[in-house]
């Protein structure tokens, strides 16, 4: 199992063919206190890049885009009722969907813990 | 909430200490403002609810309108009745077009030889060339520049600002009285935009930071951004420019009928009163409502608005999360035929149809000082 990041702030936590996806922390800090999350529904088919979730904060709804293409397995009910778990656990408990990477070639572009941190030393600058 | 401009920034006396509480600083009106500060919005809101909140309102315009007969030149731009204001008193109203619609909404302090007037920031290089053209020959425009101007509000207002200034204390809802404040001679209002108990204070620009601090200082005082300001007026069902109020709404769409008095409807002597008074009589096409999503999904500004299952009868203008209410909120403006409280709605948020009622407003009661 590994983790990838996206330049889009999102994490991947690879198992197989199945990813883990959620944002980072740096995203939900960039967010504020999240009040509402909307998950995929299980069984959408989705390409590299469309909108998969929505997450909102008190001032405005962001998309987060499904890193890779592949099919919804799995979404986190529980942030329906806590979306601030996002907020407390972005890159653990408040995951948000569980996606069937149907390319494992699109991850190549993806980032290591390091490369992430690297890039966001880069933005700070 | 605002429109960022590729003009160089303004800069507010504040900056510098809201960068050292550590606010997140953004383009709002052609200023850089603090929409938040290390609490975030949802701390910010309920801090000012339920102690006190301050505010930096300078990029608002400030000014005097000098002259015997000043009641009589602002009249001429805005429907509400300054004349029977009494020294000391402040009223909220509106600059009206001839097609009477909104050109900005405002607040006009009475002071007999000359009235003291706040506008919206993202409005005033519209209002205030309007207010000197009109009162030109009758009342004479001083635009403030040396002052700023912040608020004070929420239910331990009156106890901190009377520490420093012990007569703010028994000043009633929307008067106003000079009043020092470490020394310093400053024009407090009792009023402000959360729906709370407060203060609205012009200090001299070399002063506001010294008292700032003071205030903040006070163990109940938290410094408040532009984010919880714009949840805050939401939940008091306040009207925000640009949002909720334009050049094609009228006072009597946004439920503003309150602000004109019975002589100035009789007289009919102000911008657009033959729409006005035509919606006064007849009602208006559309009005102004309060709605509460079921759910937790929020509705923001330019949702449509159906019947349940039927046609769009008009779109959300100001929407999001109450932090006090704990849900989302929303207000916008329906056909007046459905704009009865307790109207079931539905609202295209994204691909679905979140079920809605319309609700009275406020959402959260007032608690202003009446005296």
């Amino acid at each position: 199992m590994s983790t990838k990041y996206t330049k889009d702030h999102e994490w991947i936590d690879i198992d197989g063919d199945v990813g883990t996806v959620g944002i980072t922390d740096h995203a939900q800090e960039q967010l504020g206190e999240l009040v509402y999350v909307e998950v995929p529904e299980v069984g959408a088919n989705l390409e590299q890049g469309d909108e998969a979730c929505v997450v909102e904060s008190v001032k405005a709804a962001s998309e987060v885009y499904a890193p890779c293409s592949g099919e919804i397995v799995e979404v986190n009910e529980d942030l329906a009722d806590a979306p601030t778990t996002v907020n407390e656990h972005a890159e653990g408990d408040g995951w948000l969907f569980k996606i069937k990477i149907s390319d494992m070639s699109e991850l190549d572009e993806f980032m290591d813990e390091a490369a992430y941190k690297e890039f966001l030393k880069e933005l700070d600058e | 909430m605002g429109q960022d401009t590729d003009q160089q920034l303004k800069t507010v006396p504040l900056a510098d200490f809201h960068r050292r509480k550590g606010a997140k600083m953004v383009p709002f009106a052609g200023y850089e403002m603090p929409v938040q500060y290390t609490a975030g919005i949802i701390d910010e809101h309920k801090h000012t609810r339920e102690k006190a909140g301050l505010f930096d309102v300078s990029h608002m315009g400030q000014a005097w309108l000098h002259g015997a007969d000043a009641a009589k030149a602002i009249e001429k731009l805005i429907p509400g009745d300054v004349q029977a204001l009494k020294p000391g008193t402040g009223r909220y109203s509106m600059i009206t077009n001839d097609t009477g619609g909104i050109v900005d909404d405002l607040i006009v302090t009475n002071w007999g030889d000359k009235l003291f007037i706040v506008v919206n920031a993202s409005r005033k290089h519209i209002d205030l060339p309007m207010i000197a053209e009109a009162a030109s020959g009758i009342a004479e425009l001083e635009i403030v520049e040396d002052r700023a101007l912040i608020a004070l509000q929420g239910p331990k207002a009156s106890e901190v600002l009377s520490g420093m200034a012990p007569d703010v204390a028994t000043m009633a809802f929307m008067s106003a009285a000079w009043a020092e404040i470490g020394g310093v001679s400053c024009h407090v209002t009792r009023s402000g935009y959360t729906g709370e108990d407060g203060y609205e204070i012009s200090i001299p620009v070399g002063d506001v930071e010294a008292i700032t601090e003071a205030l903040c200082g006070h163990s109940a005082v938290m410094p408040i951004g532009l984010g919880a300001r714009d949840t805050l007026r939401l939940e008091a069902g306040l009207c925000l420019y640009g949002n909720d109020l334009d050049e094609d709404t009228s006072p009597i769409e946004a439920g503003l009928a309150w602000t004109i008095s019975k002589r100035r409807r009789e007289a009919g002597d102000f911008p657009g009163a033959k729409r006005i008074l035509s919606e006064l009589a007849d009602g208006p096409k559309r009005k102004r409502v309060g709605i509460r999503p079921e759910g937790r999904a929020p509705a923001r500004d330019g949702t449509a608005i159906h019947l349940p299952g039927g046609d769009a009868i008009g779109t959300i203008t100001s929407g999001g999360f109450g932090p006090s209410v704990g849900a989302p909120i929303a207000m916008g403006y329906v056909e007046t035929a459905s704009a009865a409280a307790d109207t079931r709605l539905e609202l295209a948020v994204r691909k679905n149809m979140v079920p809605a009622s319309i609700v009275k407003m406020p959402f959260q009661p007032h608690r202003y000082f009446k005296g």
